[in-house]
């Protein structure tokens, strides 16, 4: 059994001008100590997705419907007390922007106490104890006396250390990482991306990582889930994702970004048009407005996922029609899709 | 580009810029947002500058258009220093800037038409309606924005138009330079490609140079002839971008270049990154000597006790450290 189960989740924003679709029809397995990758543009829905699983969305976003199981217990319909109890103790979440997510008026200190405090019997001495300890693993130095001081008193970068200290504390199974690097330098981010593996092996937690840097991906994740307007395009192995990508809009990602290696400057291949208007969304594919294989059937009946790898499942009309799906997970690689 | 040097278009020297920031009641400290950089773009050339936040790269931008008064240095524009009104006049229409954040650089109150416009009114460029309603369509194709969507406003745009319309408000005034701050960092990874084409060909067409900013270094170096690198306002290194990114020389630019994510799984694990240790210090509490010695494996006393001057460590490839 996986660690955390999602199936079909599909959740919804009630808006004045109609419903936005913003995840639609989701379902992944995250086993334990494992490193999953969702990537995706803006309002592809990969941050709700980490909302939904926590369930603190904001009005007017609700789960429509679907399952996400942890550990086999079902946390869709559960009391928010009984959420309560789960959050920052089972799953955590650290948060992109590290400054408006640290309370301004509170002491560091008091921050990480707090989380101990409520999901632990720990007395406040050893509450102390812990957040002291916990600013040590990552790499917060004289952490007696940041435990005094306030946010703004850090720098970006011991900012989301202190966050990822917070969602640590109690040993959740789960971290999930909203864009936790996309408001820090370069260097930073190789220090964050360090920490963050080098914590997940000491304490064997499972890391969902939302980006949209497919660079971060490619670094640190062990499984992928592209997603477009709130759908998935996509699933598998890193390697089976950037190696043998299945689905146009990967495709046109890869395509579209520089590469440091390219010495000769070769043009980008842009994906034309513009990101899908989510209170629009056409019958089929979300993606045909966009892709330039679009066939007839792209446009009147949206795609399921096939399995067309061991490791890699993929939703497009064009393994459908060039045979490279299967009904069920194939047995061994080397017979697939002609893979080396 | 072509193989034979001309003169430069634009030339930057000992150019500073400080910034009084009050520390105390009655105390002022100068932050040296920008401390002594030189550097020269050929006609037709882009030049990138990348950096960490904080590190001056964008100060460096609009000093340039003189958006600031530099505090100390000059900048010499096709043969002539910036200086006096008249000169600056003119080298306000010739020099032009795209902005990085496209919904807050275009006025929620004006049509798009105003907006690219602006330029042409501002320098009397059109001598009448027509020729001005004309004009305005030209650039609108040119960007590749429908001109039906001349009176529409700002908010009815996505990101990657509004870009389109900061950059046709660049062009109005048929400018030679153009500075572009941080012009994609905003936009979607699918929309950044169609936006950097897009500068690429324009470049092409109109003989444009430009002054490319920009953190993302795999982007930089798409785009970009040559890369300068900066840290703490000063200059480290500056290079042609295959050769900044191939073999760079100063430490700083080693560890920022093995930091860059790779979307490639092999690649990046085969990568060696060196992970600098601690933060960027303050540019009110500058270390004495070269600003990264506090975070350079190879510090010496001398790096405590002198600023490393840029110079030649190989043709065109310049470097500011003190162990090359």
């Amino acid at each position: 059994m996986s660690m955390l189960e999602v199936k079909d989740l599909h959740t919804s924003f009630f808006t004045p001008s109609g419903e936005v679709k913003a995840v639609n029809g989701l379902s992944f397995n995250l086993e334990k100590g494992k490193v999953l990758g969702i990537v995706g543009e803006s309002g592809s829905g990969k941050s709700v997705t980490a909302y939904s699983i926590l369930q603190i969305l904001t009005h007017p976003g609700r789960i429509v419907s679907g399952s996400i199981k942890l550990h086999g217990q079902e946390l869709v319909g559960l009391s928010d007390e009984e959420m309560r109890r789960i959050r920052g103790n089972k799953i955590s979440i650290i948060f992109q922007d590290p400054m408006t997510s640290l309370n301004p008026t509170f002491t560091i200190g008091n921050q990480l106490m707090e989380a101990i405090l409520l999901h632990t019997d720990r007395t406040r001495e050893q509450a102390q104890q812990r957040a002291i300890e916990m600013l040590n693993l990552v790499g917060i130095s004289e952490p007696e006396k940041r435990l005094e001081q306030y946010a703004f008193e850090l720098s970006g970068g011991m900012r989301q250390r202190v966050m990822i200290a917070m969602a640590l504390a109690c040993e959740p199974d789960i971290l999930i990482a909203d864009e936790p690097t996309t408001a820090l330098d370069v260097t930073i981010q190789a220090q964050i991306l360090e920490l963050m593996l080098r914590l997940q092996k000491e304490l064997g937690m499972a890391i969902i990582m939302i980006t949209h840097d497919m660079g971060v991906i490619a670094q640190i994740c062990d499984e992928v889930i592209v997603m477009y307007a709130g759908g998935v395009c996509e699933r598998g192995t890193t390697d089976e994702i950037f190696y043998h990508p299945m689905h146009e809009y990967t495709r046109g990602l890869m395509r579209s970004i520089p590469h440091m290696n390219d010495d000769e400057k070769n043009r980008l291949i842009p994906i034309t048009g513009t990101p899908i208007d989510l209170l629009n969304m056409p019958k089929g594919c979300p993606f045909a407005p966009r892709c330039d294989a679009a066939m007839k059937i792209c446009l009147q009946e949206k795609p399921k996922e096939y399995w067309v790898g061991r490791d890699h499942l993929s939703a497009c009309w064009m393994n459908v029609k060039e045979n490279r799906c299967y009904a069920e997970r194939p047995e061994a690689d080397e017979e697939v899709n002609g893979r080396e | 580009m072509s193989d034979k040097r001309t003169a430069p278009l634009v030339q930057v020297r000992h150019l500073k810029q400080y910034f009084p920031v009050s520390t105390g009641l009655f105390k002022k400290t100068m932050l040296k947002a920008v401390d002594d950089v030189s550097f020269e773009i050929e006609k037709g050339e882009t030049l990138g500058l990348v950096g960490e936040s904080g590190c001056g790269k964008t100060t460096v931008g609009r000093t340039m258009l003189h958006l600031y008064k530099p505090t100390e240095g000059e900048i010499w524009f096709d043969g002539t220093k910036i200086e006096g009104t008249q000169a600056l006049h003119s080298y306000r229409r010739r020099a032009q800037m795209v902005f990085q954040d496209p919904y807050s650089s275009l006025n929620p109150r004006m049509t798009v038409a105003d907006i690219v416009a602006e330029p042409i009114d501002v320098h009397h460029l059109c001598p009448n309606k027509k020729a001005r309603e004309d004009r305005i369509r030209e650039l609108m194709s040119l960007v590749g924005l429908n001109t039906e969507h001349a009176t529409r406003y700002a908010h009815e745009f996505s990101g990657g138009q509004r870009q389109r319309i900061g950059i046709a408000r660049a062009l109005a005034s048929q400018p030679e330079f153009i500075v572009c701050d941080e012009p994609v960092s905003a936009l979607d990874v699918s929309i950044q490609a169609q936006v950097i084409n897009m500068l690429e060909d324009l470049q092409q067409q109109l003989g444009l140079t430009y002054l490319f900013i920009a953190h993302d270094i795999s982007v930089v170096k798409h785009i970009s002839n040559r890369i300068a690198v900066m840290y703490l306002g000063h200059m480290m290194e500056l290079a042609s971008s295959n050769e900044l990114t191939h073999h760079p020389l100063h430490p700083y630019t080693i560890s920022l270049m093995s930091a860059v994510p790779l979307p490639d799984p092999r690649e990046s694990r085969k990568q060696q990154r060196i992970v600098l240790e601690g933060d960027v210090p303050s540019p009110l509490k500058m270390p004495s000597g070269c600003p990264f010695r506090t975070r350079c494996s190879r510090a010496t006393e001398e790096c405590a006790r002198r600023c490393p001057e840029m110079k030649e460590a190989a043709p065109g490839h310049f470097v500011a450290c003190h162990h090359i």
